[in-house]
This record gives structure tokens, sequence and C-alpha cells, in this order.
């Protein structure tokens, strides 16, 4: 493991709410993530970007352990949630997975009620004590995603019968549901369309504060938009971290500049 | 001469007739007068079609009516070598039942061939002379015939052939028509089925009526063969069969198979590391291949005794040993591969989203089976289920061998049931009259088990098409 | 956003969840350990699915490898023409074998055997009724020994040859053993004196049936099987992929073709028996052909081998990429040239193993060729396509339906047999499909 290349600390004073350190991916013998660090904090939207393939999305998987669900994948490395590792031995998963919610690139309700899909996370976790709460729950969780308006008079509606940019919307709403502290988003605009992902991104911007976001996009005016850090991957390495102003305006390496140019990608 | 010679006699004339046109063929490219040395782009066009093509064109036409000459007269030359024999045996030595007519024309046939000496019925003797030399006749006849239209045929074609003649074309309209008829054979076996069965059903319901056989409940179709015997009146209530069927097919077997092969399943699809999915599936798999006459007896001599002995030990000591659980249990070991691979792919047909989006949540993957995965596949497997009754009413060998034939209508696992299938088999085999009801009721059992199990295919088949569709 | 905050209230903030809660943890111990039960389960459930196949396999196979062996006991047999009825000078001047075989058929070895056996004393029971057909083998092999003497070893009766090998509980009381006691007296005797030796039982793989166990083989059952899948190859492999050749490349999307697709699917899904009342029906009552042949058993089962053929070379032929066929159009290829010369070949693969499947399949199917007459007991092995014949899966029926009691280890060596050819056959399509499967 290798912690000598911590990142450049930037930003506030307050600890980081997820740290990486000297993570390597293996899918079978091929190398997807090569030595990254860098840290995630509670207060800010983190954008992860790059050309296709670069492995941002499987580091992304890396924060909540989803990349335990493919059979080939082995994670090296550190990775910690409040000083805590999330690979240790005495690590739960369920939990891990509760603290740290995800959003994925397609959306994906269940084939059940809105209210349902809401009501998922809270059931399994246990945490309504009564139909009250959860109806509490769920509609607070509805209110905070921006769809309640739309929905509250058809709950017991098909989650897949919406239209792609609510399907995402309500993703978002059961991952808050659960109560997270940080909120994955693997590209959760790609599939959508420019109205659609515009009230994504003001939802991820109002989100900001009460959860630590990371996002992946492709998109770069989305990173320059939403996000408060950027990490530039390629071929597996992170080129290049710090703050999106700087980031977009004087990056210090000429790949991030190349790419940002629209060079390559 | 016997029809096989001739068979090969007709694609030995149709080569003859290949090679001849294929000479045609090389004749005309050779002097359509386009010397060695021109360019490609002026070859080609010259002679429309190449060689092999006109080769082709020339055999198709003097094969094809030759074979359907041969292949209407096999058809129907044992029903014709039947008839002329017997109208010459005398008739107070001519055999009566159907039975002893084809026990008679084997020895005939036998003795004709040479490969019996010594027949047991001596009046077969003058009557393989006769099938011999009618048989002689017939094939000569039918041969001349075939080969004249095979000359007619080929002489045409070969008539026909010049250089701007489109040999291709037309050998490749033969071989789709070829194609199509093949196809046309899946139309031709449904036909087939449905009429034999609806035909001999119709016969039985002049006899029986339909409403006894749907909804009486004693079936006794032992009709005696002599009119005073003692019982000469069949029984033809049919509903203890059908509840036989069902008990064992749709009940028990479905008890032992639905949970067995569902988890199954989702241990395979869902917790199975590869290498030990690559080990147990072929086993699965095995299981499915093993021929169900296997099965059958492994119900009546292994199943079966324990089965009884359990009965017994149960307090029932007058326990029968050929039970409904025996037979339902080993046809559920029969089905679970079935079941478990349509659930296997109705579980995999779920988009892999639902289990990341479930997963994700930080649900157990047992939670995300239950909560999320089984309710996104189960008209899927639902669809699954109904094909496995389908067959699992349809099986024959294991109830033969292992249900019985009383016809009880209980609810008792250890008492002995009957089904259609059995029922079909006792039915039909031994002494057949083909215009006593007993023989009859087989069709009528055989119309309604194809119409349910067809019904019941049809609508999964429907529903399995219909939730593949919802997750493209 | 500003038109987000004003179109929502926000909701009342949730106390943040504590997951180190003793209530949290307790629910969370409880929800691994149903997430370990949910997996037992899994597994069990495989588990005994196995196990039915392991003591399935194992029962067949505990009962039945002992058919493959069988007991001959050792007499001494004069070769007398006298009791033969035979000619020695005669015999002797007689150059053509094919003539001598006919005054050998005509002998009596049945006698000659029955003064041979007159020498075991009390114990001349135990030669089996058959046991003749030996001597008469030897004398045909070897007509020099007319009128010598020699020892020779012929098979027993099967309740002896049973006891040799230890299928008979002997503490049992006579009643209930199945066996008489004059009986395992002999079989002791006879093992005392060393006239008894247990070997490879060739009767079983080089004859038909017969009506005493000891004799009964399966060869005629196995060439049966092998005339009615010729006849169901010949006609259901053309036919299948034709069929599906003109489904999948030329046939319109009308009203026709979903007929044919209906039929094939719905027909694939028939039960097996509905195919032999179709048999039954169709060739033996309309067409007239002749009951329990090879011949009509191959077209019955060639008309339910059928669909599966069909279905799996479309599978087969849909997985041949468009741009092979756009390729060979685009040179100039006729659709037909296309078809045949690009896209049957790359799916030969799939293809051949559909059909071995539905070959297996047809190898042990029984049902359908009861009702057209196959489980005729022939004791000859079949001659022609259209000579009665029985098939190996019937065969078995037949003999588990015999009271006999040596009949169950021959029920149980035959069903070996079957596997064995099934487990091969399929083997064969499981390599055929690794071994040539294209992924595009």
């Amino acid at each position: 493991m290798n912690t000598n290349n911590a990142p450049p600390p930037v930003g506030s004073n307050q600890p980081p709410k997820m740290t990486a350190r000297g993570v390597n991916v293996f899918y079978g013998a091929k190398q997807a993530i090569k030595n990254v660090s860098l840290d995630v904090r509670a207060d800010e939207v983190t954008a992860f970007i790059g050309p296709s393939g670069c492995g941002k999305s499987t580091f992304l998987r890396c924060f909540n352990r989803m990349n335990d669900t493919v059979d080939s994948a082995r994670v090296e490395g550190e990775i910690k949630l409040d000083e805590t590792d999330i690979y240790a031995a005495s690590m739960d998963v369920v939990q891990l997975r509760a603290r740290v919610g995800m959003v994925f690139q397609k959306p994906n309700p269940f084939p059940k009620s809105i209210y349902e899909n809401i009501a998922y996370g809270p059931r399994i976790h246990g945490l309504a004590a009564n139909k009250t709460d959860m109806d509490g729950i769920v509609e607070g969780s509805l209110r905070r995603a921006g769809l309640w308006e739309e929905v509250k008079d058809r709950l017991g509606e098909s989650g897949t019968a919406m239209s792609g940019g609510q399907q995402q919307r309500l993703c978002i709403a059961r991952a808050i549901a659960v109560d997270p502290e940080v909120i994955l988003m693997d590209e959760p605009c790609s599939a959508l369309d420019p109205i659609a992902t515009a009230r994504i991104e003001e939802l991820i911007d109002d989100l900001r504060g009460k959860y630590a976001i990371i996002i992946v996009t492709h998109n770069m005016q989305q990173a320059a938009r939403v996000s408060q850090k950027t990490a530039f991957f390629h071929l597996g390495t992170m080129v290049e971290y710090g703050d999106t102003s700087t980031i977009f305006t004087n990056p210090s390496e000429g790949r991030t500049k190349d790419y940002i140019t629209g060079r390559y990608g | 001469m016997s029809l096989t010679i001739l068979f090969l006699a007709a694609f030995g004339l149709a080569l003859v007739g290949f090679q001849i046109g294929r000479a045609r063929g090389r004749t005309l490219v050779a002097t359509s007068g386009i010397a060695a040395g021109t360019a490609a782009r002026a070859r080609i066009g010259a002679v429309h079609s190449r060689p092999n093509y006109h080769g082709s064109f020339v055999a198709l036409l003097a094969l094809a009516p030759a074979l359907v000459v041969l292949l209407g007269w096999s058809f129907i030359s044992e029903g014709v070598l039947t008839d002329s024999v017997l109208a010459s045996v005398p008739a107070a030595e001519r055999p009566e039942t159907s039975l002893d007519r084809t026990s008679f024309m084997n020895e005939v046939r036998g003795l004709a061939a040479g490969e019996i000496d010594e027949p047991f019925d001596l009046a077969t003797i003058p009557a393989s002379r006769v099938y011999a030399a009618t048989q002689t006749n017939y094939n000569m006849l039918a041969g001349a015939v075939a080969a004249t239209l095979a000359a007619l045929g080929g002489f045409w074609a070969y008539s026909r052939l010049t250089p701007q003649f489109r040999a291709r074309n037309r050998v490749e309209v033969a071989v789709r028509w070829g194609l199509m008829l093949a196809s046309l054979v899946a139309i031709l076996t449904t036909l087939g089925i449905v009429l034999s069965l609806i035909f001999e059903s119709l016969r039985f319901f002049q006899m029986v009526s339909p409403i006894e056989f749907l909804f009486g409940t004693r079936w006794s179709p032992q009709t005696a063969i002599r009119a005073d015997q003692v019982g000469s009146s069949g029984a033809f209530g049919a509903v203890p069969l059908f509840w036989g069927t069902i008990f064992i097919g749709a009940i028990i077997a479905m008890l032992v198979a639905i949970p067995l092969g569902l988890m199954s399943a989702i241990y395979l699809t869902q917790y199975a590391k590869p290498s030990v999915r690559k080990v147990l599936k072929p086993i699965l798999e095995l299981l499915a291949g093993v021929p169900t006459v296997v099965y059958g007896f492994f119900a009546a001599l292994t199943v079966a005794p324990r089965v009884r002995d359990f009965a017994v030990w149960l307090g029932m000591s007058d326990a029968s040993s050929e039970s409904a659980l025996a037979a339902g249990v080993v046809m559920g070991v029969m089905i679970i591969p079935f079941v478990s691979s349509m659930a296997d792919d109705a579980l995999n047909a779920v988009p892999g989203s639902m289990r990341d989006g479930s997963l994700a949540m930080g649900a157990t993957p047992s939670e995300t089976v239950k909560r999320v995965l089984l309710p996104a596949a189960l008209p899927g497997i639902v669809g699954g289920i109904l094909l496995a009754v389908s067959r699992a009413i349809g099986e024959t060998m294991i109830v033969v061998m292992a249900a019985g034939l009383a016809a009880n209508l209980t609810i008792n696992p250890f008492d002995s049931v009957t089904t259609v299938t059995t029922q079909i088999v006792a039915l039909l085999t031994g002494d057949q009259e083909f215009d006593s009801p007993k023989t009859l009721s087989a069709f009528a059992l055989g119309l309604v088990l194809f119409g349910i199990t067809l019904v019941l295919n049809i609508y999964a088949l429907a529903v399995v098409k219909k939730y593949r569709e919802a997750y493209d | 956003m500003a038109t987000l905050a004003s179109s929502t209230a926000m909701p009342v903030e949730r106390e943040p969840t504590d997951w180190s809660s003793t209530r949290m943890q307790r629910r969370i111990a409880r929800r691994y350990a149903a997430e370990r039960n949910f997996r037992f389960l899994g597994l069990a459930a495989l588990g005994l699915a196995a196990s039915f196949l392991v003591f399935l396999l194992f029962t067949i196979v505990r009962d039945g490898w002992t058919g493959f062996l069988n007991t001959e006991v050792r007499v001494a047999v004069t070769y007398e023409p006298a009791i033969l009825g035979l000619d020695a000078g005669r015999i002797a001047a007689t150059a053509d074998p094919a003539a001598r075989r006919a005054a050998f058929r005509q002998a009596d070895f049945a006698g000659l055997m029955l003064a041979a056996s007159e020498q075991l004393g009390d114990f001349d029971s135990v030669v089996s009724e058959g046991a003749w057909l030996a001597l008469r083998d030897r004398l045909e092999a070897d007509p020099a020994l007319l009128g010598q003497t020699e020892q020779v070893w012929v098979p027993v009766r099967s309740t002896i040859d049973l006891l040799n090998k230890g299928k008979f509980d002997l503490e049992a009381p006579e009643i209930s053993r199945g066996v008489s006691d004059r009986d395992i007296r002999a079989w002791q005797a006879l093992e005392a004196q060393g006239k008894l030796r247990t070997g490879f039982n060739g009767i079983f793989l080089s004859t038909a049936d017969s009506t005493v166990p000891e004799l009964a083989g399966i060869w005629g059952a196995a060439l049966g099987s092998l005339l009615t899948l010729l006849v169901t190859i010949a006609v259901s492999f053309p036919v299948g992929v034709g069929a599906a050749i003109w489904l999948e490349e030329f046939a319109p999307r009308n009203r026709w073709t979903d007929i044919i697709e209906v039929s094939i699917n719905n027909l694939a899904a028939v039960p097996s028996i509905i195919f032999g009342l179709l048999g039954l029906a169709v060739f033996l009552n309309v067409f007239g052909m002749p009951r329990s042949a090879p011949l009509v058993g191959g077209l019955t089962l060639a008309l339910m081998t059928l669909p599966v053929i069909v279905i799996s070379t479309r599978v087969a032929i849909k997985s041949v990429p468009p741009s092979i066929r756009d390729a060979a159009l685009g040179i100039g290829a006729s659709p037909i040239q296309v078809v045949f010369q690009h896209v049957v070949p790359l799916a030969l693969p799939g293809i051949l193993t559909g059909t071995i499947i539905g070959i297996a399949r047809a190898l042990g199917e029984t049902a359908p060729l009861l009702l057209i007459g196959m489980r005729a007991f022939v004791v000859d092995t079949p001659q022609g396509f259209t000579q009665p014949a029985t098939v190996l899966p019937v065969q078995v029926f037949l003999w588990s339906d015999d009271v006999a009691r040596g009949f169950i280890e021959k029920t149980s060596a035959a069903i070996m047999v079957l596997m064995m050819i099934l487990i091969a056959m399929n083997s064969v399509a499981i390599y055929l499909r690794n071994k040539f499967e294209r992924r595009w």
C-alpha cells in the first residue's frame, strides 16, 4: 500500500468524509485502477471526469463496495468512511451501503409502486416504526428529490411507468430514503434529455451540504456546473485533482488541458 | 425388385441426368464463341448459368416425377398387398382379428423374404407365394411408370438447355419449394394429430355420451368379447383419471419440483461461483437427460416399496405397492431440471441494474432475491411452471410403471390412482379392435390430454414471451 | 436552486440513523442469519437434486453390473451322433459348411445336453434350458468333435446364477427368500466341487430377448434402436433443417408463416404419447404399414424430433451475423447460394448439436413406441426396416415388468448400456458446441 502520494490539502479544515489511499483495482489479471488517492468532503460535490474506460466508474464503485458483486474484481488499498476502513473484515457491507447510497447510470426503479420503491430501503433496514413513520419518510424523500408535487396523487402507480427523468429522481429519492451520509452518482444524466438533466443538476446542487456527493460524468460542463472538486482520470490513473474552478481554468497537467479543451475524449 | 432398389435406381437415373446436363452446359460454354483469353467481363452473361446448374436442372426434372410415383406407391403398397394376399386365402382360413391379420402377414412376409422356414400357420405358405408374385408385379409396374416419367422429364429438361436458359433460377426455385414443403410438415403433423384424435373420438362419442365421459366417476373400460360375459358393460367416466393425472402431475410432482427447482436456480444464479456452477449445472442437465423409462423403473423398484413400508409404518396395513406418492415424487425429481432452467432464464432476464440497485441500498442478497428479483421474475417463473405442469401430466412411463391401473378417486397419496396416459397405454396394448369403445376411448383421452396441454402451452408461452419483452 | 426551493417545502429533518445502537445491531444480525439460512436452503435444494441422481445411478449400477457377468457350470459332453440323430460319416463327408450347419440345426442338441447334465447327479437341474445352444456352437465351430468327449462350460439357470452372485439373503426363511433349499444345496455342492465359474456375459451383449433371464440379451433391442434411429435421422434431419432455413431466410411474414411457427412451438411441447396415437391412427391404420416395425417407429419419432431440430437450427442460423449475408450478396451470390454456401456451413455446429440432442431424446423415448406395437416379444435380431423389432428403452420396460427375479439385473444392465450411449451422444454434442461455437 502506498500512502506517500497523499493529495494536496484543499478547501476547508474539517476532516474529510471519505478518504482513499493507494487504491488499485484488478479485473482478473487486468488492472483497472492504478494507485489512486483522494479525499471527499462532506459539504462538497466531487466530480470524476475522464474519457470512457478510464476507470472512473470502477473507482466510484469502490466507495460502497459494489465491486464485490463482480466475481473477478479485486480491490487493494485503503478506503475510509469517517476513519473506518470499509474494506476491513469487521465492516458490514449492508450498513456501509445504507450509509453510502448510489444512483446508477440508467434509472433502475424496481417494478413496484412509487411508494414501495421509496419504502424499500427503510423497510429492509427497519428505519420506520409504523405506517405513519413510513409515510413521513416517503414524503420527505420525494420532497427532497423535488418529485413530491408531481407524484403525490399517484404513489400507487408503478415506478417504471414514469418518464426517464422522473425515474432517475425517484432513484435519488430512494437513495435518500435511508438517510445516507454519502451519495455516489454514476453518470446519472447520461440517459436523460437536456431538460431532465437540468432538473437533476438543480437537485444535486440542492442536496449539497446535506450529503457528501461523488458524481461520475463524461460531460465536462456538468462537472463544472455542479461540483466543487474535480478529479481527472485517464487510463486508470488519477491525473489531476483539485478545485473545480482551478481544473477548468488552469489545469497543471497537459493531459487534463487536452481533455478539457476537447483534444480527445 | 424391392422398393429400396427402385428408389436407388431413381437416384441413379437422376445422377445420369446430372452428368448429361452438365456436359451439355460445358459444351455451351465452350461453343458460345468466346476465346479462352477473353476478359472475364465478357464471359459473364454469355452463358447464363454454370454447367452444374444445367446438370441439376436435368436431374431434378428426372427425379421429381419418379420420386412422387415411388413414394406414393410405397405408402400404399403394404395395404394393397395385404388386401390381395388376404383375398387369395380361402375364407375359412382367413385370420379374423386385426392382431391375427398382423401376425399372419408377418409370417407371409417372412416366408416371402426367406427368413422363416417353417410357418406356424400353414395357410401362409400359398399366401406367401401370392405375396411375392403380386409384389414383383406391382413393383415392376411402379418402376416402369417411374422410369418412363423420369426419362420424359429428363429429355424435356435437356431440350430446354441453351446459353440463355436460366437454369440456376429454375433450380433455385425448386430448392425454395423443397424448403417450403419441409416447413409444411410441421403443419401436417399438427393437422394429423388433431384430425386423427377428433375422428376417432367422434366414433367413440357415438357409443358413449360425452357427458358420461367427462363427468362420470366410474371407469371400467373392459367391455366383454362375448355379450353374455360377466361385466360386459364398460363404464367410461373419466373423472377418476383426470383427478389421478392432476394429483400426481400437478400436485405431488410440483410440490417436489417447484421448491427444489426454484431454490436450485436461485443458488446457481445468485450464489454459486462460476467454477461451482460449471460442475452443478451439468448434473442438473444429466438429471434431465435420463430416459423416463429409467425413472419409471426406479420409481417402481426402489421408491414404491419404501413408500409402502412407510405407509404400513404409519398404520395403513393395506397400503398399495403402487402409490400416487411414489410416482409423483419421482416425476417431481424428473421435472426439477426443467423448473430450474426456466427459473434460471426468468431470473437472468431481470436486468442486472435491479439487482445492483437493491444491493446498493444495503439489501442482503436474499432480501434482493425475495423482494426484487422474484417479484420481477414472477411472470416468467409462473409461465415456466405451467410448462412443467403440462409436461408432467403428459408424462407416461413413470405412471405406467409405478402408478397402477386402479381408477380411484382419492386424496390419500398412499393409495393407487391411475392417469390418462397410463390408461391410453393400457387400452392400446394387447388386442385391438378398432370399433370397440374400449380402444376408441384411448383417443378420446388423448384428445383431452392434447387439448389441455395445448392450452397450457400456448398460455404459458405467451406469458413467458410477454415477460421477456417487458425487459428487452 | 431557487425554483426548486420555492416550489417544495423542505421536510422536517430526521434524526440520523444510529447504526451502532443495540436494536440496529440485533436487527442486522437477524438479517444475516436469514441470509445464511436462505443460502443454505439453496445449496440444500441443489444437493438434494444431485443426491437423487447419485442414488438413482448408484442403485442401477449396484443392481446392474452383475448383469455383465454370468455363471457357467462345467460338464463333460460326449458328442454322440446317436443322440444327436446325425450320421457321423455323412457329416465328415460334407464339405459345404452351409449344408453342415443345416444338418446341425436339425440335430437334437437338447437331448445331448440332457444326457450330459445327468452326470451332475441330483443337481442336473442347474443347467440352463438353453445351454444346448453352447454345444451346438462348439460343434459348428469344430465338426471334428463329433463322437469325441470334452469338458464344456455351459450357462446355469438364472437362480443358480443369482445365488453365485450373492443376490439372495440366505439367512431369511425359505418362504421369503425367493430360492429353494434344494437350489442352495446344488449351488453349494457344485461350488465346492469347483464346477462353477463366473465370467464375462457374452450372451447378454450378443442375443435378443428370451423368456429365461440367463439367455436374454440386448443385441436385438440395440439393433432395433439403431434401425429406428436411422429412419428418424433420415427423415427429421433434412426436413427439420429445410424447414428452419425456410422460416429463417425465405418465409414471407404472413399468416401461413405464423401458423407454421405456432405449430412447431406447440409440437415441441406436445406429450410424446400423442405422437404414438398419431402413428397408430395414421401410419398403421390409414397407410397400413406393418406393426412393430422400425420404419413406423422411426417415422413417429422423427415427427417428435422435428420441432427440436427446427428450433435449434433456427437459433444457429440466427446467430450468423447479417454482415456475412450482405458480404456474399454484395459480390453477386443468389440468396440460395448465400444460404447454402455461407450461412448453413457457419451454423452447422449448432445444427448438429441440436440434432444430436434431439436424437438422444428419441433414443430414450418409450411411450409412443408402445402404442405402435414395438413392445412385441422379439427373439430374433431384426432383419430389416419392416420386420418386427423392439428398442432399448422398450426392452427395459418389458424386462422391468417380468416377474422372474433374474430380470432385475438384466433391466439394470440394459439401463446402464442405454445411459452410456446417451451420455456418449450428449458428450459429443457438448464437445461440438464448445469446440466450434463462435461468438460474433
